[in-house]
């Protein structure tokens, strides 16, 4: 028990030392600490900040609606390109699944290597994204495999992700985390953001724009639609109105260099301004000298935006939107061409927004009541063990601070259940040296000497210590893994404090006692 | 300096000769709570059934009809209203809106907002959480699915590390300290939030902490003293640990009530738990597993001690300088 080597005593000391430098920055004020070079902080959860957090769910169904029809438009292509050309009938989706026909019989084997060449392996198992099957000798049919779905909708989530991101800080707000949950959500949360509204708006929208020639021909109600020719919303005709365009986009957002909001000279209303990068700046100048006097359409998800004429061939490479803009929404959908359309349509199905009015005022109280409760604690220690229960008050405070520069280094954030769990693991690190000092003298009770006594209490209680603490632990590991947000902070600063506090109640208390020992050997101990 | 003693040296309560009463008790308790939450249902929050809320603080506590007929007039549904703290804070429940349309929510919210900044200058938004149905549903879901998995992790690890009775006779206090909290909620209407789940984790590792401790001298006093019976054994455990339960009691009861006075109120709902499931987790340390272990025929039965694991385990400990 006394023996107690100067190196192990320089090993505690060093690692409590070193733990307690990391809750530092914490401490101080942001700006004196940004000059640091490093600088670890805990930061505060959405509850004590106040801010928006967002919980956005993708259209999975649309996703593969959309896969279904790419692949009809690829399939009718690759057929037409074919040498010689594949003739195909009864190209149809239904069920989830895309059916046609061979026309030759003799074709079908040239037909399955061009549908071949149009899926793609999936993983290491081998498996494929489409399933092609042939009945009655000339119909295919083509459906989408579940490992193709969810690798598709993995692709699009992380490219839907880096969209938000550029989306967010359009917007200028302040370090905003965006997380992926399970397969087909992410949630979003801008600490500070007061209103929602107007980030809810730009992440509700895919952005897809299109530039698509307009059709020549007009249909009357009810009559087919020409081959490769779709009836689109038109904004700017009125209420109802529709318009008829061609299915094949000329160009795509993905062909703009970078847009902006602005305004037209001549009358003052609000457009955006675009430019095109090199590439769709040729095709553009192109398409418009082949067609002088034709119109075109702007397409932003499926809904024209305008449709303006071809006066002169447009050689530039840039041009302007205009359409019923304000000028928020102008800036909107600037924001939103810049960082690319989203790949999958994303619907919020949560939302939660705390002033920060609220936050303030459960920062203040909670820390009030964090002081009351360690001054109880330590009251009640120091009056029930003497100078054994200082040791442990001393322990409490060293593993309070650790526990803020352990979240400060792993980046988890404080919330208002985060500091009840401050407070109760207070309690739970003061019962092990409870458990220790009821123990030792238990041992004084039943005759032994002090130092027989305080060596039986730390080794007797250690086991206990550790079986409580591992009950616990398991309880903290379930809510950290299942719970969400606030939920999560409180189990971080659960399960960090069961660590520190089984060092700090444990190893640095009896170093103290049996350094106390060695030097006064006392013959009797209060306890 | 005399030292505060708050349980006297050498207990020597006689628990086990009380359990019968104890068992009848706690079994009425139980089926009460149980029947309460039955009969008054949980006061669910939107985070476990879906809608909006919206808590707005006032500048001096509103005329609650007043907020009440305002909202009403809005279209937006069956305002549920309540007050909380000073009253100055009101909290406005709201169903969620069906349609479709992602500003739909914020539609409902800048309108119960813009009305009642209009009749009630100084009015400010604290809080708004809008859940949707689906997501509610999966919530509720994980959260019990969360507890029942934290009781069985729990219940194995007593198994493994003690015997088959700890383990089972853990997991029925626990059930115990949870029909205990349900039945708190039913009869107070506290809002059960996401941060409740958390409390009721916490409650089930802090009593399951308390029973351990008791169990680990139980199994101590096993080794100890072969010849005793179980009865003996039990009492001198409960006995010898009292100390130490209540100390840590009511250090975490003192942490715990600052918590509750000073805490403010977001948190209010999850502290009174708490403080209820303390208060229960350690009168079932007691009363429920410990006698509990009688009735499951727990025994030091020294011929059974050769291929316990808990025998093996503690016959690699000493004790011999132990009279």
């Amino acid at each position: 028990m006394l023996d107690f080597p100067r190196s192990k005593i320089i090993a505690i000391v060093g690692v409590l030392v070193a733990l307690m430098l990391l809750a530092v920055p914490s401490f101080f004020p942001e700006r004196i600490t940004n000059s640091w070079p490093a600088h670890p902080r805990v930061s505060l959860g959405l509850d004590l900040a106040g801010g928006s957090r967002l919980l956005l769910e993708a259209d999975v169904n649309a996703l593969i609606a959309q896969r279904l029809e790419t692949m009809h438009d690829q399939i009718a292509g690759g057929m037409d390109k074919a040498s010689p050309k594949i003739a195909i009938g009864d190209i149809s989706v239904a069920d989830g699944q895309l059916s046609f026909m061979v026309r030759d019989p003799g074709q079908v084997d040239a037909a399955r290597e061009v549908l071949n060449n149009l899926t793609q392996g999936v993983g290491l198992t081998g498996q494929r994204d489409w399933d092609i099957s042939v009945i009655n000798s000339t119909n295919f049919v083509v459906k989408p495999t579940q490992a193709g779905i969810d690798q598709a909708v993995k692709v699009a989530m992380t490219a839907a992700q880096s969209v938000i991101d550029k989306r967010i800080n359009g917007f200028g707000t302040k370090e905003p985390t965006i997380v992926a949950e399970g397969a087909s959500r992410i949630a979003v949360e801008v600490p500070g953001l007061q209103n929602p509204q107007a980030l809810k708006e730009a992440l509700g929208k895919t952005a897809k724009l299109e530039f698509k020639m307009v059709a020549d021909s007009v249909v009357q109600p009810g009559q087919a639609l020409p081959l490769g020719t779709q009836l689109l919303p038109y904004a700017e005709g009125g209420k109802g109105a529709t318009i008829l365009v061609r299915r094949r986009a000329i160009l795509t957002g993905g062909d703009l260099a970078s847009a902006s909001a602005g305004k037209k000279q001549e009358d003052n209303r609000d457009i955006v301004n675009f430019s095109f990068n090199s590439e769709g700046g040729k095709t553009f100048a192109k398409i418009t000298q082949d067609n002088v006097g034709k119109r075109f359409a702007i397409v932003l998800d499926d809904v024209v935006i305008s449709a303006p004429n071809i006066n002169t061939p447009i050689l530039g490479g840039s041009g302007y939107i205009e359409g019923s803009f304000t000028p928020e929404s102008a800036n909107t959908l600037a924001v939103e061409l810049n960082s690319g359309a989203l790949p999958i349509a994303l619907k919020v199905i949560e939302e939660r927004t705390i002033g920060p009015g609220l936050g303030a005022e459960s920062i203040r109280a909670g820390i009030t009541a964090s002081i009351i409760a360690v001054v109880a604690v330590m009251l009640f220690m120091f009056v029930t063990y003497g100078r054994f229960g200082l040791y442990a008050n001393l322990a409490v405070i060293i593993n309070v601070v650790i526990i803020i520069g352990v979240m400060a280094l792993l980046g988890s954030a404080l919330t208002l259940p985060g500091i009840a769990g401050f407070v109760l693991t207070i309690g739970t690190a003061v019962d092990a040296n409870v458990l220790i000092n009821e123990r030792i003298r238990e041992e004084r009770r039943r005759g032994r000497n002090v130092i027989q006594a305080v060596e039986l209490g730390y080794k007797e209680a250690s086991r206990t210590i550790f079986e409580a603490n591992m009950t616990h632990a398991i309880s903290g590991v379930i809510m950290f893994a299942m719970g969400s947000g606030p939920v999560r902070g409180f189990a971080a600063v659960l399960l960090i404090g069961i660590c520190t506090s089984v060092f700090t109640a444990v190893v640095f208390t009896r170093m103290l006692v049996a350094l106390w020992i060695r030097r006064n050997r006392p013959s009797d101990i209060n306890i | 300096m005399r030292l505060l003693k708050i349980v006297p040296d050498n207990t020597n309560i006689g628990f086990v000769s009380l359990r019968g009463w104890a068992f009848g008790l706690t079994l009425l308790l139980s089926i009460a709570a149980l029947g309460v939450t039955f009969a008054r249902g949980l006061n669910l929050g939107v985070d476990f059934v879906g809608g909006i809320m919206i808590e707005e603080k006032f500048t001096s506590p509103p005329d609650a009809d007043k907020v009440r007929v305002l909202i009403e007039k809005l279209g937006v549904g069956t305002a549920s209203l309540q007050a909380i703290d000073d009253g100055k804070s009101v909290s406005i429940r709201l169903p969620r809106p069906e349609s479709s349309d992602p500003a739909a929510t914020n539609k409902v919210v800048d309108k119960v907002q813009g009305a009642l900044s209009q009749a009630f200058p100084g009015a400010t938004l604290s809080k708004q959480d809008a859940v949707s149905g689906k997501v509610s549903g999966e919530l509720l879901w994980k959260g019990g699915l969360a507890v029942a998995l934290a009781i069985l992790g729990i219940g194995l690890f007593a198994i493994f590390r003690f015997e088959w009775q700890f383990g089972v006779s853990t997991v029925v206090a626990i059930v115990h300290d949870l029909l205990m909290t349900l039945g708190f909620f039913a009869i107070t209407r506290f809002e059960v939030d996401l941060t409740i789940v958390a409390a009721v984790l916490t409650i089930i590792g802090y009593s399951i902490n308390d029973k351990i401790v008791i169990d680990d001298r139980i199994r101590e006093n096993m080794r100890r003293y072969r010849k005793m019976e179980m009865p003996g054994i039990i009492d001198l455990s409960v006995n010898e640990t009292l100390p130490r339960t209540v100390m840590t009691s009511l250090t975490i009861l003192l942490a715990l009530i600052a918590m509750l006075i000073f805490g403010g109120h977001v948190l209010r709902g999850f502290t009174a738990a708490m403080i209820l499931g303390i208060i229960v987790g350690t009168y079932s340390s007691i009363y429920v597993s410990s006698s509990l272990l009688i009735t499951l025929g727990l025994r030091a039965d020294p011929k059974a001690e050769g291929d316990a694991p808990a025998a093996r385990r503690d016959g690699r400990m000493s004790y011999k300088d132990v009279p």
